[in-house]
């Protein structure tokens, strides 16, 4: 079994800066990462706030970017997803695919995905009518008239891309009021394509084995009147859940699930520490990935010198 | 490497195909389908001479998407002896897919 003193679990960007900091400061590391790197850049077509880029840079171009950053430097890369973590004595046995490994130290930057909204039909439409990514699958809705369902950054966010390609866009928000920053609110509620459908919730996403999905059952909460909404396709953007059904069940985690940690990002197991998106915290963005993936690796660094000592 | 496919042969390369064959369905614009694209070369490399891995690029191809009702993207299907025996959407791990491979497919 090969043992590492760090093992840097998740390629976002999270994982790829604490891996960078600790293969500079000589530390024997291992990246994990099921898919190749990039984690939910890859899913951003333009990133517009990340310093340095002032007039945006493409999601993958910045994953290149990072990636090609760590080129010159000593790293195992493992491709595969994490199975289990159990804490031994000397740090955390971490089952990767069909490999087992061992390191002393593990920083957990597995981030987080969409999640779903729970309607009936959701799941049985996936992939043929139901989408969470606009970016992925906006092209296959050219001309057509499609659904969001959400109230937050990312829905407003992603209405503005999808209405550059569907011929009608309903926003349909479950409250009155809209959490999306103030600049995509401006753009949505004027948006000649888009019909913004308030307190209203789905009850269900109907379709045909055949065609997929076909239309929104919806009730609106404040009257209680029900209504049908023929639609080709519906694209969910209701927050966010962790990525860490394999972490060990000691691990604190707050009620969505989410790892708790302190600004040094240690978490209440030894050794152990998270960054990024997984961890419990309010701002989920490239730039703080970034910044608690050094802060990470540095904490995991000071732990490795202390046990050394 | 995965063997590219078109419409244009797609009958002969997958659905005539005596060995299984998991086609990866994807397009440049899509990050998670980039996020795989490693995964299925490794696979096929892996899986040679027992299941046929192949891609098809659903901004060149549009017919046999739509004849599989893809709309989203990532989307693997499982072929065996011309059926469809699975399918997933989305980006998916190694172990995952390999699982399948060996539930559905060998």
């Amino acid at each position: 079994m090969k043992t590492y003193d760090a093992a840097v679990i998740g390629g976002g960007p999270a994982g790829l800066t604490a891996a960078l900091y600790l293969v500079r400061a000589g530390v024997r590391t291992v990246l994990v990462e099921k898919l190749s790197p990039g984690g939910q850049m890859l899913m951003t077509e333009d990133i517009e706030n990340y310093p340095g880029h002032p007039t945006a840079i493409k999601g993958y171009e910045l994953v290149d970017k990072f990636v090609e950053h760590l080129a010159p430097y000593e790293l195992d890369r493992l491709g595969d997803e994490v199975r289990e973590m159990t804490p031994v004595d000397d740090g955390y046995r971490i089952q990767v695919g069909d490999e087992a490994i061992q390191a002393r130290t593990v920083i957990l930057c597995t981030g987080a995905r969409y999640k779903r909204v729970g309607t009936p039909g959701e799941e049985l439409y996936t992939g043929r009518g139901v989408s969470y990514c606009a970016l992925c699958d906006g092209n296959f809705y050219k001309g057509k008239t499609v659904a969001v369902i959400g109230g937050g950054n990312s829905a407003l966010e992603e209405s503005l891309y999808l209405a550059r390609i569907v011929d009608k866009l309903y926003l349909i928000h479950r409250r009155e009021d809209f959490r999306g920053a103030k600049c995509y609110q401006d753009k949505c509620f004027v948006h000649p394509k888009m019909n913004i459908l308030r307190s209203t919730v789905v009850d269900e996403i109907q379709g045909d084995p055949f065609k997929g999905v076909t239309g929104l059952k919806l009730t609106n909460v404040k009257s209680g009147e029900k209504s049908d909404l023929p639609v080709d396709g519906v694209f969910v953007f209701v927050g966010f859940e962790p990525v860490a059904s394999f972490v060990p069940a000691t691990l604190e985690r707050d009620k969505a699930g989410f790892v708790i940690t302190d600004c040094e990002m240690r978490t209440n197991l030894p050794g152990f520490f998270a960054a990024g998106d997984v961890r419990s915290k309010n701002c989920r963005q490239v730039a703080t990935a970034v910044g608690d993936g050094a802060t990470a690796a540095t904490a995991a660094y000071a732990y490795l010198e202390h046990m050394h000592a | 490497m995965a063997t590219q496919v078109t419409d244009g042969n797609f009958d002969e390369e997958v659905m005539k195909s005596a060995l299984p064959v998991l086609v990866d369905f994807w397009a440049p614009w899509c990050g998670p389908c980039r996020a795989m694209g490693p995964i299925i070369d490794d696979l096929a490399t892996e899986f040679e001479g027992q299941v046929k891995i192949c891609k098809m690029n659903v901004d060149e191809n549009s017919a046999s998407p739509s004849r599989f009702g893809i709309r989203a993207i990532p989307t693997l299907i499982l072929f065996k002896n011309g059926e469809v025996v699975d399918q997933t959407t989305g980006a998916v791990s190694k172990s995952s897919i390999k699982d399948m491979i060996a539930k559905k497919a060998l």
